[in-house]
């Protein structure tokens, strides 16, 4: 537990290798205290880089500024999916419905978004970019889905593209978890185990994994506390083998 | 009219600031596609964020290009932006600094692994790339905090953040147990942190 804590300084600075940074990422979802530490050193670092500041050449401005004649801002995240919301803001409510759709999107550079995607998965400040990631993925040309039903009811749904590496849950019918817990999202990974994928506290509303979905051998989806839990506390409620990933960049 | 407006020198990067608040007001009104806000933040804060990229890649074009990349992203992503949860000028930062990192270690060719223990010498004598900034007093408040630091803490801060080196390599460099320096990075930037009073700016 502290362990994981002392990779804050590193993360924010980007001195953790790949498998630690999804690691830390994850614990980052359960941990305000690294939240907030790591945004305290990240501001740190910015003064630190004025040590080094250069003007650019001329040249640099033109291209900027032409460039971004071409691109769309994107709209705000109206319903982050990956910070953990407050399950017991609607104790006891059955979610009979699904909350929202997916709209068809055909995004006009679906290659320069997902890059963007990338680099921003969990800058702590700057929102999440899952909603457009999750119909990234569910509308990816090799998304694979698997339904799971739910003991309490209804059932979940995962989509993986192995392509994007990246999953996205969601239920239809799930109920809410009881108030103080909330449902947690696993992913199995070669020689980790069980890894947590993030909180998932409203299960009918899609959510994108954290963590790499091309290795991944299972998913799963588990009621934890309302923290989240670092190791599975309890019986997954749906449990989802995944094929191994035959792209061949799985794992590079 | 915002368009043509003069280019400010240096202005300190506090996020609670007069500055960092018209930087993300800056970026709010690029979120609505107003390029004049937007080339007015690129123009406040391209010198930091061309000088780390170029400090961290140690190659100008390959700084400018990754500078260009970032800046790109922060146009289409300036809406995600919050600045209750830290200034506009490290969001910036942040992403300029992964892509540099990103590139330096996908690149990463046998010949940086190799070169890597010359660097020492350099990551101590910080000013070697940075004369240019020697005016600002916000640099000079830095240094001076820097210097404050234990020698490894400073190295270990340096080499991951000016360097792009991981944790691991960092120990390995400074020959360090592995896993020491993961604590000096972090004993490092939390006495920066306090020298500076960079904790009531990042409170959210």
């Amino acid at each position: 537990m502290s362990d994981i804590h002392a990779l804050s300084g590193a993360y924010a600075v980007d001195a953790l290798d790949d498998e630690e940074r999804s690691q830390f990422e994850r614990h980052l979802e359960v941990c305000p205290e690294c939240r907030a530490e790591v945004r305290s050193f990240s501001e740190t670092a910015a003064l630190v880089a004025e040590t080094s500041s250069e003007t650019p050449p001329p040249s640099l401005r033109d291209s900027v500024l032409s460039g971004i004649g071409s691109i769309r801002p994107l709209p705000p995240v109206t319903a982050p999916t990956t910070t953990p919301a407050d399950p017991a803001s609607a104790p006891g409510t059955v979610h009979t419905l699904r909350r929202r759709t997916f709209p068809l999107l055909v995004a006009a550079s679906v290659a320069l978004i997902l890059l963007a995607v990338g680099t921003f998965a969990w800058h702590p400040w700057s929102g999440s970019s899952t909603t457009n990631l999750a119909d990234q993925i569910m509308q990816a040309p090799d998304a694979v889905r698997v339904t799971e039903p739910v003991p309490g009811g209804g059932k979940l749904t995962i989509v993986r593209s192995a392509s994007l590496k990246r999953a996205v849950m969601v239920g239809s019918d799930v109920p809410a978890p009881k108030p103080g817990t909330t449902y947690q999202m696993w992913l199995q990974q070669p020689g980790l185990g069980m890894v947590s994928a993030g909180l998932m506290p409203d299960a009918d509303q899609p959510t994108v994994l954290a963590g790499d979905a091309a290795t991944a051998q299972a998913a799963a989806v588990s009621v934890e506390p309302e923290t989240g839990s670092a190791q599975p506390t309890s019986d997954p409620i749906a449990l989802f083998p995944l094929p191994t990933s035959t792209t061949g960049n799985g794992t590079t | 009219m915002t368009y043509l407006r003069s280019v400010p020198a240096d202005p300190p990067p506090e996020g609670g600031g007069s500055v960092g608040a018209h930087l993300a007001e800056l970026l709010k009104r690029a979120s609505l596609g107003d390029e004049g806000a937007f080339a007015e933040w690129y123009d406040a804060t391209s010198a930091r964020a061309f000088g780390l990229a170029v400090r961290v890649l140690r190659d100008r074009a390959q700084a400018e290009e990754v500078t260009q990349e970032a800046y790109l992203e922060c146009w289409r992503h300036a809406a995600r932006f919050d600045p209750a949860k830290g200034s506009a000028i490290s969001w910036l930062l942040t992403i300029v600094h992964r892509k540099a990192v990103d590139r330096v270690r996908s690149a990463e060719a046998s010949s940086r692994r190799d070169e890597a223990y010359s660097h020492k010498e350099q990551t101590v004598d910080h000013d070697s790339t940075a004369e240019a900034a020697s005016a600002s007093l916000e640099a000079k408040r830095v240094r001076a905090a820097l210097s404050d630091l234990t020698l490894k803490q400073r190295q270990a801060v340096e080499l991951a953040f000016l360097g792009g080196y991981t944790h691991t390599e960092v120990a390995r460099m400074l020959d360090l147990p592995i896993g020491t320096a993961k604590t000096r990075i972090r004993d490092g930037l939390i006495r920066l942190r306090d020298a500076l009073g960079v904790g009531e700016v990042a409170q959210a």
